[in-house]
């Protein structure tokens, strides 16, 4: 069996452990929990053979040593992988904290992510390093990244959660900030499915169309009529959102988890997640560039975005710990800070391709 | 009078540099800066940008806008005076609210954990209070048994009130923050010693020639001051890279002509470095490079001191200046080529032959004459067998032979990477090695003497994240009186890191206390 086998099967058990997770948040049924976590665990498995089966196959194609056919070189794999460190972590603190209920939060991203991966038509070849990539610093670097970018990922579903939970008012300004960016959310990945469908059907050549399709199925239409209703329809999602968002919060209010546990699960996972991040991300990132390129830092956007989202880690870690600032406003802070992580890794490749030349999905 | 006013502006000043909140403000800013420079496209041509700004505001506004934008430097913005200043600020906030709050901090971790003041144990963090019955003899002994148990190695001290054990751990943690800070101030500081006393420059360099200099301006050249360029630089390569020979030669002051190379863009190696050879490897048959590499030789005072073959990600370094492989190309004029043949004759007489086009050359053991009549970098045949060029680089190089053998003479295609390519008519195989002199590799140069600060940044500054975020100082004070007949044991303790695992122990242990008081 190839690794494409293991690779849908965790597709496949990731959606349904979504399905389930959600299922246990309604009726609280024991049993039903146990079985959203056995199909977590099953999904978590089947994905690790399947990379350790993709990495045997790189190995062979390659023919460049173990450590230079770890299988994170491109989007594809560096996604698959994102979502596996997103499982594996979230199994710890469902071991920790005695918790399910993150489940349902947790598992629709893994899911999306490797739907994204589908939508997007990026290549999933397996394709030899390029020799710029040859390098073993960019090995630790891109692990090391995710690493962080997983922990990046939960403190981000733990303070939305505590926005929820915590404000009452529609017209508070916390409440305005989460049900806006949960609608974008939204609005973007049904967007990015509109598109998929439509030039699916179409039969345009997968690699073509992110680069030059992201949107053209809805907002950026060559029809100016689809255009504008895209924009109102985009418009009363997020008015639906703002307006039924309470039923979110009452489902996270049976979670029996106190907001003080939330915000100390965000927090403590950007204080793992930032000394890797800066270790693996920026520093491996920095010596790795030097040895390939000879420059150490050269403010391309990648780069800058990584730093970007550096600063906005460091402005959480002293607005919380030097000015006290606690609640809303430094879970607003953590929000934004996975935002900046999101646009580092795939908006300056997708967005940024479009407005500039250089590559994206290659 | 006018004096302490001004202290007091001085005053303020470190105040404001010192403050938490600036650096808020400063790490906002920057952020927020940071990403104009990555939708404008940095130091690229006014067309790219005017079409980016249209794409993203409309054709009608952007000339407009492209004019405000580059008066406020946003095509350069990393270097504009702004962003440079928002930069300083940065660490000038970072130095002086270090010197600010070194002093009490440095104080915390020199000195030792006293005893603590009864009077005191309210206003620490955690604390607990249990009365337990028996004497207090006894008591001290269940104090201290229970502590070595859960891994405190106290100390001890008696006042006239009572006795107290106090223990801590992990003092020295509290300065990875300072040590975090301080590692970005150096990296600063080595980023600012390349930028003044290094240089990035290229060098397009043919196989088998060898320069003494490097270039840092591609572009931006006029007519004659290429000429003048061409001029220093053959002057240079008969002077083995030494400036003040060249500039003897020249008939210039050294001064002179420094200046001029300056001005120039070009940047004097003080050595010069040859291409023995440039290499493309390929996966299997495909077009997809394996590995670029080139075969350098640095020679220094016409002694040949260094030789290496360097890879993408393998520079060579000499004497402070490091050349990493970074692209490779075609010479445009192939006269100079040298066609590098292996033949094999029937009876299997080998040898290698090295000739030029248009030259006759006879194949060894054999009558057989032959002449490099055409070549080409990558060669590969269309359905009606026609031969074409279908790429600009050297992905399959092949030489067209004339091939004059008994009067009879044919054409044909010798292809590096097709051995079925190499047979002629009767047996004898012709193998074309390489084409020699036909490539240049290009080579980025730089000298950078603060990379090693940069990464002795780095390195300190990882230390100080682990110790930051990972070690925690601890610290337990235990104080037992005696109080109408029972005795009274206070329990304080503080963590600054990781609170709750630090009072789930200490709760454990006031549970075993009380299990042992019984
Ligand atoms: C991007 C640059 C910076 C980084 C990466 C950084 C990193 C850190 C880290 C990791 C901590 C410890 C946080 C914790 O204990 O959880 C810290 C604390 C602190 N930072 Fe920064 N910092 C930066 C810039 C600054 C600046 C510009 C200031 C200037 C005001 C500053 C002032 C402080 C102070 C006062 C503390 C608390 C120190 C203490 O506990 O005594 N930091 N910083």
């Amino acid at each position: 069996m190839d690794s494409s086998v293991f690779f849908g099967i965790s597709t496949v058990a990731y959606i349904l452990a979504m399905i389930t997770y959600i299922t246990y948040i309604a009726f609280k049924k024991h049993g039903v929990g146990v079985a959203a976590t056995t199909i977590t665990i099953t999904g978590f498995v089947c994905q690790t053979l399947a990379i350790l089966l993709r990495w045997k196959e790189f190995y062979d194609i390659s023919q460049m040593g173990i450590l230079r056919s770890v299988p994170i070189t491109n989007l594809y794999e560096s996604l698959i992988f994102f979502v596996w460190c997103l499982i594996l972590g979230y199994l710890v603190v469902e071991f920790k904290y005695k918790n399910r209920s993150f489940g349902a939060f947790v598992t629709p991203v893994a899911g999306l992510a490797l739907a994204f991966i589908d939508i997007s038509g990026m290549s999933k070849e397996i394709q030899p390093l390029v020799p710029a990539l040859q390098s073993n610093w960019l090995l630790v670097h891109v692990i090391m990244s995710f690493i962080s970018y997983a922990t990046f990922a939960l403190s981000f579903s733990t303070a939305m959660m505590y926005l929820i939970v915590t404000t009452e008012r529609k017209t508070e300004a916390s409440y305005i900030f989460w049900s806006v960016m949960l609608g974008i959310f939204v609005i973007v990945l049904g967007a990015l499915g509109l598109d998929f469908l439509k030039f699916k059907v179409a039969g345009m050549k997968p690699e073509a169309l992110i680069k030059s399709y992201l949107f053209k199925a809805t907002f950026f239409s060559d029809s100016s009529i689809v255009s504008i209703l895209s924009y109102i329809a985009a418009f009363v999602l997020l008015f639906v959102i703002w307006r039924y968002g309470y039923i979110l919060k009452r489902i996270i209010e049976t979670f029996n988890i106190s907001a003080s546990t939330l915000d100390e699960i965000t927090y403590k996972s950007i204080a793992i997640g930032f000394p890797i991040f800066t270790l693996g991300g920026l520093i491996f990132g920095a010596i790795w560039a030097d040895q390939a390129w000879g420059v150490y830092w050269s403010w391309d956007p990648k780069e800058t975005w990584s730093l970007i989202t550096w600063f906005v880690y460091a402005f959480y870690l002293h607005a919380r710990l030097l000015r006290g600032w606690r609640g809303h406003k430094i879970s607003v802070v953590a929000v934004l800070g996975f935002v900046a992580v999101i646009f580092t890794y795939l908006g300056v490749n997708l967005l940024l391709s479009g407005l500039h030349a250089y590559g994206g999905l290659e | 009078m006018a004096k302490s006013k001004d202290k007091n502006i001085i005053d303020r000043i470190w105040d404001f540099l010192a403050s938490v909140k600036l650096a808020i403000i400063v790490f906002s800013l920057i952020a927020l800066t940071s990403i104009i420079g990555t939708i404008l496209e940095q130091q690229a041509s006014p067309e790219k940008n005017i079409q980016v700004i249209s794409k993203l505001f409309g054709e009608s506004l952007a000339p407009t806008l492209y004019r405000i934008f580059d008066a406020l430097g946003f095509m350069d913005m990393y270097h504009s005076w702004w962003f440079v200043t928002l930069l300083m600020l940065f660490a000038a906030n970072l130095l002086v609210c270090s010197i600010d709050r070194f002093p009490s901090i440095w104080k915390l971790v020199k000195e030792p954990i006293k005893p603590l003041k009864e009077e005191h144990f309210k206003a620490i963090p955690i604390k607990r209070e249990i009365t337990l019955k028996g004497k207090t003899e006894k008591v001290k002994e269940t104090v201290g048994s229970v502590l070595r148990s859960e891994g405190f190695k106290y100390s001890e001290a008696s006042d006239p009130g009572g006795h107290q054990f106090y223990w801590e751990k992990g003092r020295y943690s509290r300065l990875g923050v300072y040590i975090t800070h301080f590692s970005i101030l150096v990296i600063l500081v080595g980023a600012l010693i390349g930028i003044f006393f290094g240089f990035k420059g290229f060098l397009n360099l043919p196989e088998g020639e060898s320069f003494g200099v490097a270039f840092t301006k591609t572009g931006e050249l006029t007519p004659a001051e290429i000429s003048e360029r061409r001029i220093i630089f053959n002057a240079l390569e008969i002077s083995g890279g030494d400036v003040s020979m060249a500039a003897r030669k020249l008939g210039v002051e050294e001064s002179h002509l420094t200046a001029r190379m300056k001005k120039l863009g070009m940047m004097p190696l003080g050595f010069s470095i040859r291409c023995d050879d440039f290499d493309v490897s390929f996966y299997g048959r495909s077009d997809m490079p394996k590995e670029y590499s080139s075969l350098l030789t640095v020679i220094d005072n016409g002694k040949e001191v260094l030789k290496k073959r360097i890879e993408v990600n393998d520079p060579l370094r000499y004497k402070g200046i490091t050349f990493y492989q970074s692209s490779y190309g075609i010479m445009p004029d192939s006269s100079s080529f040298l066609f590098i043949f292996r033949t094999t004759s029937k009876t299997g007489v080998s040898e290698t032959l090295r000739v030029r086009q248009g030259e006759k050359f006879l194949i060894p053991g054999t009558n057989i004459e032959a002449t490099v009549t055409d070549w080409s970098p990558a060669l590969s045949f269309d359905k009606d067998g026609r031969a074409f060029t279908y790429s600009e680089m050297m992905n399959n190089p092949g030489a067209q032979l004339e091939i004059n053998e008994n009067g009879k003479t044919y054409k044909k295609w010798i292809l590096e990477r097709y051995p079925v390519t190499w047979r002629l008519q009767n047996g004898h195989i012709v193998e074309l090695v390489d084409i020699w002199g036909a490539q240049y590799t290009g080579l980025q140069v730089r000298r950078d003497p603060g990379v090693w600060i940069v990464y002795l940044g780095c390195a300190t500054m990882s230390v100080g994240l682990f110790i930051a975020f990972f070690m925690s100082h601890r610290r337990l004070w235990v104080r037992v009186t005696t109080e109408k007949g029972n005795t009274k044991v206070m329990v304080a303790a503080s963590a600054n890191k990781n609170r709750e695992a630090f009072e789930r122990k200490i709760d454990k242990m006031v549970a075993l206390l009380k299990e042992g008081g019984k």
